[in-house]
């Protein structure tokens, strides 16, 4: 992964709300078992058929409650594959969120009238230290969750910072605190 | 302080700040491959393969293809061949195309009895909300996080927000389940739930059966919840009792379970209320679970909502669900009907679908498929005689799977085909390209598929 530290540059607009992960990337790319080389399937209905364009700039500015539905981590691939850094939006849907934290993807929750000044700016700059996007209205705070920003800051993969953790894994199996539910192996 | 059942569980679970151990972790072959090929890729191991499963249930024909190498579509063969390489590899237990415990990963967990109170349950599936329903912590996670349960048996997690919906009176003769978590997603919208554990509570839901109240915290993502729960209660233990995955004392584990619902005083982020007394049989009109109306209504008119996102968003669905504002729901003509899903495929599910049909034809202008949700519940309902009673009515009689819930399938619509659906989602494409759904509850599909268009099932039959 890669660490975030500033991400500048052109704005791509997708003024829908509610735009499902069914949408982002359609479930005919879903039996690919690769990671890599879902960015030309992005949008796919909409793109072919619906009219939709969006350049591959580092930003996408998108309506409330981005990436809803199916948990797909294959949404967040095809739109980092696409070229897109960063998704602005006034709400996301809570594992798309957490999925685009898991890739390096950076999103970046604004009150609606700001997404909308950056989509008509057409331009931002994005700064994960200050947790700030400058565009031509003005300079405005981002929230994002500290352990999250670090993450990302840094471009640390979890499972190695959750592995470093090891002592603390094994006490609580040991406690007998893991002892609940079934063992699978012997049903 | 008093807690909540969420509370409990959660902070049962800390491992550290911020990392919760994770009891049951279900695989299913759509979001797991990239997972798998990154443990090869560092060298690591699946940390505790006893408290992972897993099953074939996304890409299966529901033809009654009796294995993964005679899947006709090449890619899905893939896939399923892929998992079961993986399960091999890495020690864990599989039920996969043939397995008579085979089965949507959502419908087998509790099926086994290895859904249990108290625990923590993730799937890379957005409907694992559905093991809720038992008193669990249960929610899905994307691929990166399958990979992170797999090599650590933990996740990283900022914790949620609580909100209580309380739901007061009885349902309605002929109101399910189904229309009560439409009718509150159609009243807090898409993301009303987001980033909430949602407890559905009150005397509602304690008198609903396990089956209802599954389908309920099925649904919890479509509302944009984190995690739906119901207080797990005498009904809750009984249907674990007697399960090959039920615990060795069972005793002990009700008296642990008893411990776990939320106390009187306990404090959530958000409340709510509900008089469910007032809802009637619902019917998603538009492309998100949150259009939708009461049968007896007509389509909205876009101009009459407020906000322009809003009016923009259902003139999108309008178009694309080929409806005009102020046409009656119950004049919509259907093409297809579908009986199935993680959210209606159990047996209870086929069994108040079945009372509608019993003695009646599909219409000729239907075609109708009943597609139980495992492959026990297709034995079960075999051995009730509900496939008979389905396939005299004209009904195809399927095999365990998705199906049409998603179409990664040979099942799925042509484009421009209407269908009712007891399924979860109605996005765009979501049953086949082009396809149009609509959302019910399982009686309501079968009335539906009877006479061609949909009815109010209170004064139909």
């Amino acid at each position: 992964m890669d660490p975030i530290e500033i991400i500048e540059g052109d704005v791509s607009v997708l003024d829908r709300s509610d735009v499902d992960t069914d949408q982002i990337i359609p479930k005919q790319f879903l039996k690919r078992v690769e990671r890599t080389g879902f960015g030309e399937f992005l949008f796919y209905d909409w793109f072919r058929d619906g009219g939709l364009e969006l350049e591959p700039n580092p930003i996408l500015v998108a309506g409330r409650n981005f990436g809803s539905g199916s948990s797909r981590e294959h949404a967040v691939w095809a739109i980092q594959d696409f070229g897109f850094e960063a998704v602005i939006a006034p709400s996301f849907a809570d594992i798309f969120y957490v999925n685009c934290t898991k890739n390096g993807m950076l999103p970046v929750i604004l009150p609606a009238e700001h997404c909308r000044g950056v989509a008509e700016a057409g331009r931002a700059r994005i700064d994960l230290d200050d947790q700030t996007v400058d565009y031509a209205g003005g300079v405005v705070r981002f929230d994002i969750d500290e352990e999250v920003r670090h993450r990302l800051r840094h471009g640390l993969d979890d499972v190695a910072l959750t592995l470093a953790e090891e002592d603390a894994i094994r006490s609580f199996e040991q406690s007998g605190a893991a002892d609940r539910g079934p063992v699978t192996t012997s049903l | 302080m008093p807690k909540t059942l969420f509370d409990k569980i959660w902070e049962s679970h800390e491992v550290a700040d911020g990392l919760i151990y994770i009891d049951l972790h279900l695989v299913h072959e759509v979001t797991s491959p990239q997972a798998f090929e990154g443990l090869r890729l560092e060298r690591r191991r699946v940390r505790r393969p006893e408290k992972t499963i897993a099953t074939a249930d996304h890409n299966v024909p529901t033809d009654g293809t009796p294995a993964a190498r005679l899947i006709a579509d090449e890619l899905s063969r893939r896939q399923v061949e892929v998992l079961e390489r993986n399960c091999a590899e890495f020690g864990i237990p599989l039920y996969s195309l043939g397995s008579e415990r085979q089965g949507i990963v959502h419908v087998i967990g509790p099926e086994l009895g290895i859904t249990q109170p108290g625990m923590t349950i993730v799937c890379g599936d957005s409907h694992t909300s559905t093991h809720g329903a038992f008193g669990a912590l249960a929610f899905g996670i994307g691929t990166s996080e399958v990979e992170h349960v797999l090599a650590t048996q933990c996740l990283v997690q900022t914790r949620p927000k609580t909100m209580r919906i309380d739901y007061s009176g009885a349902l309605a003769p002929g109101v399910s389940a189904k229309d009560l978590i439409l009718a509150t997603i159609g009243r807090l919208g898409v993301g009303g739930m987001a980033g909430h554990a949602v407890e559905y509570a009150g005397e509602t839901i304690a008198s609903l059966t396990m089956e209802n109240r599954m389908t309920i915290c099925n649904m919890t993502i479509e509302g944009g919840g984190r995690a739906g729960m119901v207080a797990p209660d005498e009904k809750t233990f009984e249907w674990v009792e007697g399960r090959v995955g039920a615990p060795d004392d069972l005793d002990a584990a009700v008296g642990r379970w008893r411990e776990l619902p939320t106390e009187p005083g306990a404090r959530f982020d958000t409340e709510i209320d509900v008089d469910a007394t007032t809802i009637s049989p619902m019917v998603t009109w538009g492309t998100t679970p949150g259009m939708v109306v009461e049968v007896t209504d007509v389509v909205p008119d876009p101009a009459a909502l407020d906000s322009p996102a809003d009016r923009e968003s259902a003139e999108r669905a309008l178009a694309y669900m080929a409806l005009e504002p102020g046409l009656p729901m119950q004049e919509i003509l259907l093409d297809r009907v579908f009986i199935g899903s993680c959210t209606n495929s159990r047996i209870e599910d086929l069994r108040e679908a079945a009372t509608m049909v019993d003695g009646r034809r599909v219409a000729g202008s239907v075609r109708g498929m009943v597609v139980p949700g495992s492959a026990q519940v297709k034995e079960q309902a075999e051995s009730e005689g509900l496939d008979e009673v389905f396939r005299a009515a004209g009904f195809d009689w399927r095999s365990a799977g998705c199906s049409m819930c998603l179409g990664m399938n040979p099942d799925i619509l042509s484009p421009g085909e209407r269908c009712a659906s007891t399924s979860n989602r109605n996005f765009e494409g979501r049953q086949g390209k082009g396809g149009r759904t609509h959302l019910v509850s399982p009686k309501m599909a079968a009335a539906a598929a009877i006479e061609g268009r949909f009815v109010d099932i209170r004064d139909w039959g």
